[in-house]
């Protein structure tokens, strides 16, 4: 249980690390540590170059600007946990953040460290398919942008290149006022869910859904926007009935199985937790500060 | 490039310079192995367990997920430090002995530098809010019931003086 010899790098500019990562062979980069730390213990990676990315100057900032708001790759989770615009002004990813580990791995874990492993049952992971994200990528040539549904292209495979880092997250922000809701079903609170469910609505003056997002994390092999329920409640009016009868359609999502549940119970999970997740963004149901455990 | 970096931490208000130490060095295994402070206690070394919590600059974090390098220059609370004096407990420790808080003492250092991060950001807290804070700290003796009256006691004693 202790990391395999390694050479140690830690550059204090992007430009550095990018030009680091190019020439390098068989590098990892280190972000907050929380899942490449375990992997080097267990050995699952044998890294010969590490490169650690939190000298790293300009990697850490939340700002909003027209509409979007961008956070910089190494903003740790705990920032965000406590960020008054990210509270106000997106909601969905407040409440995801507090599922997120625990205070200790929130204090270290960061934002693209999250993206870049990308869990499929990971809070952040959902958050940007639920939003419909830009992934902001840094290579020796400038900056690229990948947009969220692009970007996994595997189990926890990012499209990102061997030569390029993730340095931004953009979330293009609802309008004010509009319902999201988090909720996911673990084992024991921290833990990665076995399913989520993320939803987001905007209602018009007279009460009916104008735009609805609703994603499911944990039951593929990437978080799963359910196109079939956004449209079947767009143009109605929120209701109990309504969405316990347009969310069945999750039982039809493709579904993975583990040790932790066969796919059948992850069916059943979505359609459950997807109900619970617009019942809270609706306000038919109160809004649940933690996890369901 | 070397495999050995040359680090100065402050541990507990004593700084330490000049230490050698080879790069994939854990800081839970310097605090052990090189420093002799073996209050933090190692359970899962994959960051599960929670028994390593130590406080850097500050913040609860999971010393077997950080490096020794990535400590050079900065700040470490372990559980050797949180006593105000040799004669006197913290009143976490105090709290934790008055309520059977503990029974092997593995996940305690764990427990105590979890909760002071904890009580500092949240000094009022709910029964519920107090096991949400512990629960990336694994118990395997008393079934947390103890613990979380420790916690809650110790923020009363804390509120009462400050």
């Amino acid at each position: 249980m202790k990391p395999p010899p390694f050479q140690y790098h830690d550059p204090r500019t992007i430009a550095e690390a990018v030009g680091l990562l190019g020439t390098l062979e068989n590098a990892k980069l280190l972000a907050g540590g929380q899942s490449l730390m375990p992997m080097l213990n267990m050995r699952f990676v044998l890294p010969d170059h590490v490169i650690d990315l939190n000298r790293v100057e300009g990697l850490s900032y939340i700002k909003e600007t027209g509409g979007v708001l961008e956070i910089g790759a190494m903003t740790r989770q705990y920032e965000v946990e406590f960020s008054e615009i990210v509270r106000t002004r997106c909601p969905l990813l407040h409440q995801a953040i507090l599922q997120v580990g625990h205070r200790q791995t929130r204090n270290r874990g960061t934002v693209g460290g999250s993206l870049c492993h990308l869990d499929p049952a990971a809070e952040l992971v959902s958050v940007a398919a639920a939003l419909d994200a830009t992934i902001v990528v840094t290579n020796a040539s400038g900056r690229r942008e990948i947009k969220f549904a692009d970007f996994p292209v595997a189990y926890m495979t990012p499209a990102i290149e061997q030569n390029e880092i993730l340095t931004a997250v953009r979330f293009p922000l609802w309008k004010a006022g509009h319902g999201a809701a988090f909720v996911e079903f673990a084992r024991r609170h921290g833990d990665f869910a076995i399913v989520s469910a993320a939803a987001l609505l905007e209602r018009d003056g007279g009460g009916i859904i104008a735009r609805a997002s609703i994603t499911i994390g944990g039951i593929g092999s990437a978080p799963v926007r359910v196109k079939e329920l956004e449209e079947a409640i767009v143009g109605k009016t929120a209701s109990a009935e309504l969405f316990r009868t347009a969310c069945e359609s999750c039982r039809k999502l493709d579904a993975i199985e583990d040790i932790h549940a066969p796919a059948s119970y992850r069916q059943h999970l979505a359609a459950v937790l997807s109900r619970r997740a617009l019942e809270q963004a609706s306000g038919i149901a109160p809004q649940s500060a933690t996890s369901v455990h | 490039m070397s495999s050995k970096r040359t680090i100065a931490v402050t541990v507990n208000g004593t700084r330490y310079e000049r230490k050698d130490v080879e790069v994939r060095l854990t800081l839970a295994d310097f605090l052990r192995h090189e420093l002799g402070l073996t209050g933090t206690h190692l359970g899962c070394e994959h960051g599960v367990c929670g028994a390593c919590t130590i406080l850097l600059d500050g913040k609860s974090a999971r010393s077997c997920l950080l490096l020794a390098v990535q400590a050079d220059g900065h700040k470490i609370l372990t559980i050797e430090g949180i006593a105000p004096s040799a004669d006197k407990m913290h009143p976490l420790q105090e709290a934790f002995r008055d309520n059977h808080g503990l029974q092997c003492g593995f996940c305690t250092p764990g427990m105590l530098t979890t909760l002071i991060e904890f009580l500092r950001d949240n000094p009022d807290p709910t029964e519920q809010e107090v096991r949400i804070a512990i629960s990336g700290n694994l118990c395997r003796c008393t079934g947390y019931q103890g613990i979380v009256a420790a916690a809650l006691d110790a923020a009363k004693r804390m509120r009462a003086a400050p």
